[in-house]
């Protein structure tokens, strides 16, 4: 009898379970079918499209052109070196700030984080063009310290590689001020404390504990950043001026003034291809849920 | 590691934060070797303490010397201290080895020396062999002993600990106190431990220094703190204990209608507090000469193991409102003479055990 009723049990809890299963899977359709019809499916058409020569058949005339022109490999490297570049100043100007906001109490640190929030949430547009205003040979900075006589002639701040960067580095710095931020917040104060109880020194308290321990979230912050950068449009086509072309400036030229699908596709692909493989590269080096939350 | 324990000096140290009095006017002495615990309940400011000791806080004004020197304005790191914290603190990129040896390299030590002297370290608190294990493949109670042992590994002469064993269940906490205690004997470091648990201040102390709002309420060695705590707080806090309310008048001690006879002089008037300990009452067949005696009802009986907890209602005309815990052990010939609930008893508690404090006025 005991054992009748204890299969009884076991037979509807099974099949509970299977219900729970079901319905949480339920709530993960949306989503699904959401990206594989904007996202899958597109690139896939994308994928396609690469292959397609302008006479119509399948060739890889696309991929070609683009090993054999010199053009396409400048403007590798210029989004190459943009990327480095942005990541590079975002670490410079993000890391003290985030290693400031770990060590300032939680109150003092969330007025810091709406200072870094609030540009965040601001059109990206508004605020490249925002710099614009203020970079451009009459803007604000330019005539300031002309007035003041720090300088006579303008600075060339836009339409050229450093005004890309400002631009971008601001656009980027939350990026890598969030992921950074979270990882320093959870870092144990007691440890950096331990270190300096066992004779470290401030600096090398910080160097041999603090900084080894916030190279995950510095790592995940420079990913996000990094791979942003590649893909990038809006700022370094404004700031940039035409003079500073990156991979998604041309992919959108290859559309508007050639009508080229395959040869956009093509590039599309290679970008992605890339992203990708950086990606897998990280995640070797860094658990790629920590992009996403806190520890 | 010879007789090189440094003792420490603390003279009138006070901290505030805003009108908040973290520690007022602490002086205290540790002796060189001796083990000392800052005993009080959270917020007490015996952390506090702790960190002015290890050099984390300054305190607004008083002095804390080493030996003859006065460190008050040294940096930690310069202060040679050992710390063991509450959380072991232990650096989650670093193996076992590398934490024990980290002290070790930061003084330059050679790498054979450190080799050395890192083995040593981790025979010391019985984890050899685990020197190449990552932090997070210990248990809480292996972490511990590397805390331990890196607080240790380049023999500093005082070793402070905050709340070390209160992350571990309570048979590691048990065992890890006396084995503790043993390595304190062993290394004769001087020793300044933080804990909140009055129990293991007494397994663990030469001294016990209870601190409340602040301030340093009592000094004293283990069985004299529980024997004649100096007030109502530390007789509360420290040990289970019923507080009856006495009045004293021309030196002589009553309750309700009731005389008592006491273990000490009392020289002064006015509203007092028998402290009994639980395991001090016995149930009275007779009246004796050495002993009070107190006439009152089984309210509750409850088994605990050891031991039998009797909740004992009092007579309310003789004594007023109030009720005693009485502790039996639970020997196989106590147990059938053990009275029921609703039974009437006499509890006698021997002069030598009747202990007054004076009834706080306030907050102390």
């Amino acid at each position: 009898m005991a054992v009748l009723e204890h299969n009884i049990n076991e037979v509807s809890l099974s099949r509970l379970e299977k219900r729970e299963n079901y319905t949480f899977f339920g709530l993960t359709v949306p989503y699904l079918v959401l990206v594989g019809a904007m996202i899958i499916i597109p690139i896939g058409w994308l994928f396609f499209l690469s292959f397609i020569g302008r006479d119509g058949s399948f060739s890889f005339e696309n991929y070609e052109r683009m090993i054999n022109s010199k053009a396409y490999l400048r403007i590798f490297l210029t989004t190459f070196k943009i990327s480095l570049l942005t990541t590079f100043f975002c670490i410079l100007l993000g890391y003290p700030l985030a290693y400031f906001m770990s060590q300032i109490s939680r109150k003092w640190a969330s007025l810091c984080m709406i200072g870094v929030l609030i540009p965040f949430w601001t059109s990206l547009l508004v605020r490249t063009y925002a710099w614009l205003v203020l970079l451009q040979k009459k803007g604000l900075i330019n005539n300031i310290a002309i007035d003041l006589g720090i300088i006579t002639e303008p600075i060339k701040f836009v339409h050229n590689t450093s005004g890309t960067l400002i631009g971008m580095v601001h656009i980027m710095l939350p990026f890598l001020i969030l992921p950074l931020y979270a990882n320093m917040r959870a870092i144990d104060s007691h440890c950096v404390k331990a270190a300096s109880s066992l004779g470290a020194t401030p600096v090398r308290a910080f160097w041999t504990v603090f900084f080894p321990l916030s190279i995950p979230g510095l790592l995940a912050g420079s990913l996000i950043v990094f791979v942003l950068c590649l893909g990038f449009y809006v700022t370094p086509a404004v700031l940039g001026g035409g003079r500073v072309i990156m991979a998604a400036m041309k992919i959108s030229s290859n559309i508007e003034l050639y009508f080229s699908w395959g040869a956009a596709s093509a590039l599309g692909v290679v970008l992605l291809v890339v992203t990708m493989i950086i990606l897998f590269i990280a995640s070797k080096l860094v658990s790629l849920d920590q992009l996403g939350q806190r520890r | 590691m010879a007789n090189n324990a440094l003792n420490i000096s603390i003279h009138n140290v006070t901290k505030t934060y805003g009108d908040f009095y973290a520690l007022r006017d602490v002086s205290l002495d540790v002796t060189s070797g001796e083990f000392l615990t800052l005993l009080g309940p959270s917020g007490s400011g015996k952390t506090t303490l702790l960190m002015v000791l290890a050099g984390f806080i300054n305190p607004d004004y008083g002095s804390v010397k080493f030996g003859d020197e006065e460190v008050v304005l040294k940096p930690p790191h310069l202060r040679g201290i050992g710390m063991v914290f509450q959380n072991y603190a232990l650096f989650p990129h670093m193996n076992v080895e590398q934490n024990v040896g980290y002290p070790q390299k930061l003084r330059g030590v050679s790498k054979e020396n450190t080799k050395i002297s890192v083995e040593e370290a981790l025979a010391t608190v019985k984890l050899d062999g685990l020197g190449h294990r990552q932090v997070d493949e210990l248990s809480g109670g292996q972490r511990q002993r590397v805390a331990l042992a890196r607080a240790i590994v380049f023999k500093p002469k005082i070793l402070l600990m905050d709340e070390p064993l209160s992350a571990l269940d309570k048979k590691l906490r048990e065992e890890m106190q006396i084995e503790l205690r043993q390595l304190h004997d062993r290394l004769n470091i001087t020793t300044v431990y933080v804990t909140h648990d009055q129990k293991e201040a007494l397994t663990m102390s030469d001294r016990i220094a209870v601190i409340n709002d602040g301030q340093l309420k009592q000094l004293d060695t283990p069985n004299q703190i529980y024997r004649s705590p100096s007030n109502a707080f530390i007789a509360d806090f420290i040990g289970e204990s019923s507080l009856l309310s006495a009045t004293v008048k021309n030196g002589i001690a009553s309750l309700g209608s009731s005389k008592l006879k006491g273990n000490q002089k009392l020289s002064k008037d006015g509203d007092f507090l028998l402290v009994i300990r639980p395991e001090k009452l016995f149930i009275a067949s007779k009246k004796a000469r050495d002993a009070n005696h107190f006439e009152g009802v089984v309210e509750d009986s409850i088994f605990q193991g050891e031991s039998q907890l009797m909740v004992i209602k009092l007579d309310p005309k003789t004594y007023g409102e109030q009720s005693l815990r009485m502790r039996l052990p639970n020997s196989s010939s106590t147990l059938s003479e053990l009275p029921g609930i609703g039974d009437r008893v006499t509890l006698g508690l021997k002069i030598v055990d009747s202990y007054f404090v004076e009834k706080s006025h306030g907050g102390s």
